[in-house]
């Protein structure tokens, strides 16, 4: 006869306000397999932790939101936001699905020509383009979003010395209501500075004015001030249209959108609150189609969405260290995923399940990571199940900016592997060695040696 | 016995402590209600609200998930519930879950349980950080207002407000500034239980009056009964009131529905000057805790959300008594700790 | 170690000090153990006799034990006996 499942013993005080099993179902319900494969099998295979990347969801949420725009719109382009995720295998399946390339460095520019993509399908942004990457980006014809005046003047400079037509639009910065403003990127739209860069574009006669561009703020949780900003820039496109009768071929509204995460401190959970694809579709495509912009020269809708689209296909898989209890008799449980690699754990209050089945019964737990710093919590306050060491747990909507913030940190970075369509599981970037490390390092010849 | 039609109503806010969640008065109404026969169903959060121990207005009570932990969990416990109960109408009755319950509000219609809410969007405009953009595009009288990210923009208010002023919170809590000093402490104090921004509103000086009501959805107003607090708790909640005759306000109440095409019940908080001009403070999207009164009164409000809920036509009210007190009292109940026991290891009373 | 007198454990797991007035909620496990305590059972037989029925290890459920008796303690449910 085959024993019972052991669960370990648990006593809670009955509060008033007792979260009881029926409180936080969903928060704990097991999540036992990603994408038909089971968690405890990748741990055997790949360790722990580790992160995974489901490409089925990948491409169902890029899908969901080129729906929501191609249904409102008819000319609509995404380009892949390098920082949020820039290992290949993931830029290669937006790159599938049609999407370009939006890079903010040189090292992002040389990944995505690397990956294939044509120069004049990379948007180059930001604030740090070097001499060279401008003369790069110019001759491959890739569309150059200035940033601030100098980067023109440079541009301007280089038009002259290639003999080439750069390809430049302007970013944008304006205020849409929301607070914090960024107005620390691009031009301003309400002091006139981003009708002057265009007018300095427009009289050079040395560069095309193929666009305009903004990216109004991160984790944008209404969709209105999209509207207000597709508006400005829709009113700069006619103000063009007016003085130069000149058409820009595109109007990039950048990124920004919320994911299914939920903030520290909110009340409600970001998966109900937060707006949809569809919402701020309507919003951007509505204001756009109500604007003067000619209708015989509508321009094309560029998105850099970038955490909104990839969040929800990442997962960290992790193993418990340890339990202990705090001075004050606190369930702490020790993880052994740290902030390192889980750096939104600093703003996000992570979605985390038990990898294996339960009773109802549940603890209050501290979560903690593995290194040896205070900082280094993952979830204060959360109801989990009664976990032994050796379990396993799966954090959720973990694919945006995890993977290219992290930090090497008294241990290696881990794998991170791709289920295919197929359920095949493919290791789309090693766990780092000794070596991974060691090697970037030199030795004085005099400290080599030493007795003790 | 009656022979009227047998409903089975699930209402929350069974909290009648000395800041009561409405439940347990629109009970009341549903157990006087003259068109239906209501089986009432308590909906609880935590194990202590008096009204899940109040066994002749709520037949059984269920233990739901707070809100913060999202509506897939809530419709999951719905629908257990559901299973044993047969819901007819839910009646959600704090400002914290309604966004949950408008979210659900198709799902649940999909199972047959209806609900009478405001929209989405009417329930944003009213917000409190939305209320200046509302008075000036339904045209209503609103105390100048104004939301704040960084307490250092308190000593640059002197331009567009005059002190005593006050400093709201997002959701909760608002206490009156007389000096820079005093709305400094508020924001800090404010803004670390309920986050940014803190709203600052002008103060009205003058007295104040509430009025709870309801729209059909199509702009017309189906009740409106207005009260003056008699007396108020330090927590600032009415024990006391009085119903009051004032044309105004009833114009003012109609005019709001007719403009907003409100959905659901409501309650307006609104500042009398000593010019005799309205200010519209608050409006919160449910039912008042006096709502009692109101059914006292010849408005049956929670009867008529039921019919509304359910597609019934419901004739507006034309009259309440004018003049009529409402007196709070606390009563306290001795009951046994297996009570307790069952709602707290089961989650069912 | 000692279980207070007075406090009662339901089927369900409820438990009720009626010292202090404060009640619990145990898991199965919880009240198993908490009623061999109760039977004045010491450690090794608990652990004997919960491992022949349960798919765990001896050094496991010592640790678990352990530990739960110490929020026990710190519940004030549980107290030292002199003995101990």
């Amino acid at each position: 006869m085959s024993k019972k499942k052991y669960e370990r013993p648990s006593i809670k005080r009955i509060e008033n306000e007792m979260p009881n099993k029926f409180g936080l179902r969903s928060e704990y319900k097991p999540m036992t397999h990603i994408d038909g494969v089971a968690v405890k099998d990748i741990i055997k295979e790949h360790g722990s932790p580790v992160f995974v990347i489901s490409e089925k969801t990948i491409r169902q949420v890029y899908k969901d939101a080129m729906r929501a725009f191609a249904i409102r719109y008819p000319k609509v382009q995404f380009a892949w936001s390098y920082k949020t995720n820039y290992l290949s295998a993931i830029c290669n399946v937006f790159h599938q699905e049609g999407s370009w390339a939006e890079v903010v460095s040189g090292f992002e520019y040389d990944k995505a020509l690397n990956n294939g993509i044509p120069g004049n399908k990379i948007i180059f942004n930001g604030p740090d383009k070097t001499r060279d990457d401008l003369k790069k980006a110019i001759d491959n014809k890739s569309l150059i979003h200035i940033d601030h005046l100098d980067e023109y003047y440079t541009i301007l400079e280089l038009a002259d010395e290639t003999g080439l037509r750069p390809q430049v639009a302007i970013r944008v910065n304006m205020d849409t209501g929301v607070y914090p403003m960024w107005d620390r990127f691009g031009f301003n739209y309400e002091n006139g500075q981003a009708w002057d860069a265009l007018n300095k574009i427009m009289i050079s006669k040395k560069m095309d004015l193929v666009g305009l561009h903004c990216h109004i703020g991160t984790y944008m949780m209404t969709a209105e001030p999209y509207g207000i900003a597709a508006a400005k820039l829709a009113d700069l496109a006619v103000g063009l249209q007016q003085k130069y009768n000149h058409h820009v071929k595109y109007i990039d509204l950048g990124g920004g959108f919320a994911g299914k995460n939920t903030l520290k401190g909110a009340y409600l959970p970001g998966s109900d609150t937060n707006p949809s694809f569809d919402d701020y579709a309507e919003k951007i495509t509505s204001a756009l189609i109500n604007s003067n912009i000619s209708p015989d020269h509508l321009p094309w809708l560029f998105l850099e969405t970038g955490r909104a689209l990839i969040d929800e296909a990442g997962f960290l898989l992790g193993t418990v260290i340890a339990n202990k209890r705090s001075s004050i008799g606190k369930r702490n449980t020790i993880l052994d995923i740290g902030v390192n690699i889980l750096f939104t754990s600093f703003w996000y209050q992570h979605k985390i399940t038990p990898a294996q089945e339960f009773t109802h019964h549940t603890e209050n737990t501290m979560l903690y990571g593995p290194l040896c710093m205070n900082i280094d919590v993952i979830r204060e306050n959360v109801e989990l199940p009664l976990l032994n060491p050796g379990d396993h747990v799966v954090v959720h909507h973990v694919g945006a900016y995890n993977m290219t913030q992290w930090m090497q940190f008294i241990t290696l970075r881990p794998k991170v592997v791709m289920i295919d369509l197929e359920g095949k599981i493919h290791v789309i970037r090693k766990g780092e060695s000794m070596n991974s490390i060691s090697d970037y390092e030199g030795m004085p010849k005099h400290l080599t040696d030493f007795k003790l | 016995m009656t022979n009227l039609k047998p409903l089975t109503i699930a209402v929350t806010g069974l909290n009648a402590i000395d800041s009561p969640g409405p439940g347990v008065a629109v009970a009341r109404g549903l157990k006087e209600a003259k068109s239906f026969d209501a089986n009432i169903i308590g909906l609880s959060y935590e194990s202590l609200e008096p009204g899940i121990y109040l066994h002749d207005l709520f037949a059984k009570s269920y233990q739901i998930p707070y809100p913060t932990t999202g509506t897939e969990t809530l419709l999951e416990r719905i629908k257990y519930i559901h299973s044993v109960e047969n819901i007819d109408v839910i009646i959600p009755n704090f400002d914290a879950e309604l966004y949950s319950f408008m979210k659900l509000e198709k799902e649940l219609n999909k199972l047959g349980i209806k609900l009478f809410l405001p929209e989405i969007n009417q329930f944003e405009e009213r917000q409190k950080i939305n209320l200046p953009k509302f008075g000036k595009d339904y045209n209503i009288k609103v105390p100048h207002s104004k939301a704040l990210y960084d307490a250092g923009e308190i000593y640059s208010l002197h331009d567009e407000f005059s002190y005593p002023l006050l400093v709201k919170g997002k959701y909760y809590d608002a206490y009156v500034a007389h000096t820079p000093q005093q709305a400094t402490t508020f924001f800090h104090k404010i803004s670390s239980k309920w986050g940014l921004p803190i709203i600052i509103q002008q103060f009205v000086k003058g007295n104040e009056y509430n009025v709870t009501g309801l729209g059909d959805g199509k702009g017309n107003m189906i009740a409106a009964v207005p009260m003056r607090k008699q007396y108020i708790t330090d927590k600032g909640k009415a024990w006391g009131g009085i119903t009051i005759t004032d044309e105004n306000i009833i114009e003012l109440t109609r005019h709001f529905l007719k403009s907003t095409s409100w959905r659901g019940p409501f309650e307006l908080e609104l500042m009398k000057d000593p010019e005799g001009d309205y200010y519209l403070l608050e409006i919160n999207p449910r039912m008042p805790a006096w709502i009692y009164l109101a059914v006292g009164v010849g408005q049956n409000i929670p009867e008529a959300i039921v019919n509304l809920a359910l597609d019934q036509a419901v004739e507006p009210f034309e009259s309440y008594q004018t003049s009529k007190m409402f007196i709070r009292y606390s009563w306290d109940m001795v009951l046994d700790i297996a009570e307790f026991q069952q709602i707290s290891t089961f989650g069912e009373l | 170690m000692r279980i207070k007198s007075n406090i009662a454990i339901s089927d369900s797991g409820f438990l009720l000090n009626p010292a202090t007035g404060e009640s619990f909620s145990l898991n199965p496990m919880g009240v198993a153990i908490l009623k061999m305590v109760k039977d004045g059972k010491s450690l090794e037989e608990m652990t004997q006799e919960i491992s022949q029925d349960f798919d765990v290890s001896l050094s496991i459920l010592e640790r678990d034990i352990e530990d739960f008796k110490g929020t026990l303690t710190q519940y004030g449910i549980l107290e030292n006996s002199k003995n101990d």
